[in-house]
């Protein structure tokens, strides 16, 4: 039984009229796991986390939370707390008793619940302000009172549906790290939805990538960066160049000349993309791809370079400031691509 | 600032002609003549023998008990109404029900009155009081469920939301969450059906009986007989009593624009 | 949230009946049950009797009773209607003089709305809530203040004669002319109220970007501000033509004997005639009357309603 997945969804489709927001997503959570939710607007992300709080019905499928069929369940009987874009905090109800709602609702009695909100306005990093209501508090501060709402019923499962979205980007970083602290202190799953990557990836211990209703992909950050499944993968995480071409005797060929070949199960002939991530292209002496440079961008301890090959594809390259010589426009430039920097992607999936 | 000129010059026309007669008619009930064009000096006389007015005090009394238990109907009807167009979406039958309950705001008072009468004919009920307060229940209702309504699409619906995941039940959400936010909409929902059915004469007329004669059937019959200043003084009071439960509306929905401005 | 898509027409559940039952129910009965009463009555003739109309359904006749009733329904009251002039005079006497009332009300209430939406941001919403109070106040008692005015002993004769502009008092009571002030006095906050939200509701960048143009001043009204407002134009012009047809207040107490309004005639066929069959005919001619008005201002509702 503790080797049951805490949350688990099995081919579950939903549709809105002629929208079909889920097509046969299955995916598991397992006990204690930071998952995140990540895609574009309108990928279904948002749909799936509604159908896990109960707010909507899937058409097919079902949903489990610790072994327990949750079809039929109204939200209000399920083991999981969600908080909301918008925090939706009470405007009548001061921050004490937005936090007491749920444990009210669990019938607490009135010494257990000052106990648990003091205890949960600690976890949140936010005493003192108590008596106040949700439109005397600071964005960040209501971040926090939704977070803390939504954990004092001590839900198995924490829905976050873009928990960072309304913050400013200096408290959004900061507020990554200690979500994430709090998490690992809980040991409560958490599940976050987002469209942001650079917060799924320095997030979550594994992530689901959505598109139009479907998963691309699920696995850990690294994997998911290093190892994209999927065309969709590769450009939604990070930056990467694509370049078009085809297989020829072990060799990838295109206008911009001859490159070696990625290792693929790709027939002779094939026409595929070549994807490559910036900081992998490298300047080199040796053989390579000439271009000039077009663009050079100074971002801190990274610098970005963009190159307009003689064949007049761009490519973007990056560099580590300290790492040798600067570039400047007009500058020539040789680039190496080398076969394990780079992957295959036939031009769809 | 010729354009400022005009446009105060506008404002100032368009309120005269809005509230001129009504000051007038204010000002004619304190005139001591019976002559609306001599003024024969400040008196409340026309007030004191309105007091002696046994049959006018008995229509005030009727309109009132009238007003406030068809305001009551009303805004709970309206209430649920309301509920179900901004909370259900697109159900079987929406169109029809939005529509009919809306049909009152267009429909010339004759024929909704004249509908309501034969209502009660064909159920065999005496014309009277009941009737009276049924048929204005069912009138200020659509204008009930129209400012609810306002007020709900206003109301965060992903705070009920939030009130479920956090383990209220539906009834409990709308108890502690919904009913708090919108509470001065309904107060103020009440309010205005009240003076709807205290103002109404049309739709008195038809479905009340001679036992239960309203003011303003009261106050018509006299006027057909021409302006009198107990007239005056009796609509003066009226006019009054509006004015202030239209202020206190005006005060409690101010209110929830600052206080609910969080949501 | 992102916003939920369109769905299809869906069945309520249990929970959602309750809800809806109390008001569904009052509906049937005091919304659609008069309509489908008024139909049949105005299929009755009338008789001197409790209720003065015949045949009366009566469910415990059974159905070949209840066949026999129906078959006594006919046209007489719809007859009745169309042979009698007085009728026909009322009909059109309704609609011109509701139409002539609309448009004096547009005329009159558009400069106010432009001048209450071009008033300062904070106080709008007071100058609008003062605009349309009178509303919520006794339509009677609104009606009433204007015999004090108009009458030939009235303030404005008594006014005018003193100023030495006429020597005998204007006939302005009883008439036409006075029915027309009172329907635009009573009706004007049903005109103002939507001309003021699509006028108020306009992105004031708009005028900006069409002066920056080079449009002068009645340009930018002429090209963008009105036509822009067309919205609150027509259901403002609805909003008031609409309950001015059926209007039975307002003539009987300003407009002369021969001031014919339909809603006036319906009552007196009701109250003075007891002629039940004649009065519901008229309201089934009022309603066919505004039947068009009336679906084009819902439609322009729930266009609104979707927006």
């Amino acid at each position: 039984m503790t080797d049951a997945p805490l949350l688990s969804i099995k081919g579950v489709s939903k549709r809105f009229g002629a929208v079909t927001a889920l097509d046969d997503v299955s995916l598991e959570v397992a006990r204690g796991e930071f998952f995140a939710l990540l895609g574009p607007s309108g990928c279904g992300k948002t749909t799936l986390m509604r159908l896990v709080a109960g707010f909507e019905a899937p058409d097919a499928g079902r949903i489990e939370i610790a072994g327990e069929d949750m079809s039929g369940a109204p939200p209000h009987r399920r083991p999981v707390n969600l908080m909301f874009q918008s925090y939706a905090l009470f405007p009548h109800l001061s921050v004490f008793e937005n936090i007491a709602f749920g444990l009210r609702r669990q019938g607490k009695d009135k010494p257990a619940i000052l106990a648990r909100v003091a205890e949960l306005l600690e976890i949140v990093k936010l005493t003192g302000v108590e008596k106040r209501r949700p439109d005397q508090l600071s964005g960040g501060q209501k971040q926090r009172v939704a977070l803390a709402r939504a954990l004092a019923p001590g839900p198995r499962l924490l829905l976050l549906d873009e928990p960072l979205g309304a913050l400013d980007r200096q408290l959004r970083e900061e507020t990554q790290f200690q979500l994430k602290e709090i998490q690992r202190k809980l040991q409560t799953s958490f599940v976050v939805v987002t469209h942001d990557q650079d917060e799924a990836l320095a997030m979550a211990d594994r992530i689901a990538v959505m598109r139009a209703g479907r998963i691309e992909q699920i696995g850990a950050p690294a994997e998911i960066y290093e190892r994209p499944a999927t065309r969709f993968v590769a450009s939604f995480i990070g930056q990467m160049n694509f370049l078009p071409g085809r297989i020829e005797d072990g060799l990838f060929v295109g206008a911009f000349g001859r490159l070696p070949a990625p290792p693929t199960n790709l027939p002779d002939g094939a026409k595929a993309a070549l994807a490559v991530r910036p900081e992998r292209v490298a300047p080199t002496t040796d053989d390579g791809l000439d271009g000039i440079v077009e663009d050079v961008a100074f971002r801190g301890e990274i610098i970005h370079i963009r190159v307009r090959l003689a064949s007049g594809e761009i490519l973007r390259v990056s560099r580590g400031a300290d790492q040798g010589a600067r570039a400047s426009i007009g500058d020539r430039m040789r680039l190496a691509i080398a076969a394990d920097a780079a992957q295959l992607f036939t031009d769809e999936r | 600032m010729s354009a400022r000129v005009l446009r105060n010059a506008t404002l100032a026309l368009g309120f005269a002609f809005l509230y001129g007669p009504i000051a007038i008619l204010t000002a004619m009930s304190f005139n001591a003549s019976r002559l609306v064009t001599v003024w024969g000096g400040f008196s409340t006389k026309w007030y004191s023998a309105l007091v002696h007015d046994e049959r006018m005090l008995q229509a005030a009394t009727i309109s009132l008990s009238a007003a406030a238990l068809s305001a009551l109907i009303a805004t709970f009807n309206g209430l649920l109404a309301a509920l179900a167009l901004a909370r259900f979406g697109a159900f079987r039958g929406r169109s029809l029900f939005a529509g009919s309950l809306y049909a009152p705001l267009v429909l010339p008072e004759v024929v909704f009155g004249l509908g309501l009468l034969l209502v009660f004919v064909a159920l065999d009920v005496e014309r009277g009081f009941v009737t009276l307060v049924l048929a204005h229940a069912a009138f200020t209702m659509c204008f009930a469920t129209v400012m609810i309504h306002a007020a709900l699409k206003d109301c965060d619906p992903t705070l009920e939301e939030a009130a479920a995941d956090l383990g209220a039940t539906p009834l409990r959400a709308f108890i502690l969450v919904t009913l708090p936010l919108i509470a001065p909409s309904v107060v103020s929902a009440y309010l205005l059906a009240f003076t709807l059915s205290l103002d109404d004469f049309v739709i008195a007329s038809f479905t009340t009986g001679p036992g239960a004669t309203t003011l303003p059937m009261r106050i018509y019959s006299q006027v057909r007989l021409g302006v009198s200043p107990e007239v005056n003084a009796i609509s003066t009071l009226l006019l009054g009593f509006v004015a202030l439960i239209l202020t206190a509306s005006a005060l409690l929905t101010r209110g929830r624009a600052k206080g609910g401005g969080a949501g | 949230m992102t916003d939920s898509p369109p769905r299809e027409p869906r069945r309520l559940t249990r929970g959602e009946w309750l809800v809806i039952a109390a008001p569904a129910a009052w509906i049937a009965l005091f919304f659609l049950a008069p309509f489908a009463l008024i139909v049949k009555i105005s299929l009755s003739r009338p008789a001197q009797a409790r209720p003065p109309y015949e045949p009366v359904f009566d469910l415990a006749s059974g159905v070949a009773g209840l066949l026999e009733k129906i078959s006594q329904l006919g046209f007489d009251a719809y007859r009745g209607l169309a042979e009698d002039t007085l009728y026909l005079d009322s009909y059109l006497s309704s609609l011109t003089t509701a139409g002539i009332a609309t448009l004096v009300a547009l005329v009159a209430a558009y400069p106010f709305a432009l001048a209450i939406a071009r008033a300062p941001q904070k106080w709008r919403p007071i100058l609008i809530g003062f605009a349309v109070a009178p509303f919520w106040t006794s339509f009677l008692i609104r009606v009433y203040a204007w015999i004090a005015l108009l009458k030939d002993e009235g303030i404005i004769n008594h006014a005018l004669m003193s100023l030495g502009v006429i020597d005998a008092p204007l006939p302005m009571f009883a008439t036409r002319g006075a029915v027309i002030v009172g329907i635009v006095y009573s009706y004007l906050p049903f005109m103002l109220l939507p001309l003021y939200a699509a006028i108020e509701g306009q992105d004031p960048s708009l005028r900006e970007a069409a002066a920056d143009l080079g449009a002068s001043p009645r340009q930018v009204f002429l090209r963008v501000t009105l036509p822009l407002s067309k919205r609150g134009i027509v259901a403002g012009v609805l909003l008031v033509f609409i309950p001015a047809v059926g209007e039975f207040v307002i003539p009987d107490l300003l407009g002369g004997s021969d001031t014919l309004m339909i809603g006036r005639s319906l009552w007196n066929d009701f109250f003075a005639n007891r002629d039940w069959p004649a009065a519901s005919a008229a309201a089934v001619a009022l309603l066919a009357l505004l039947l068009v008005p009336i679906l084009l201002y819902e439609r322009a509702q729930t266009r609104e309603g979707r927006r």
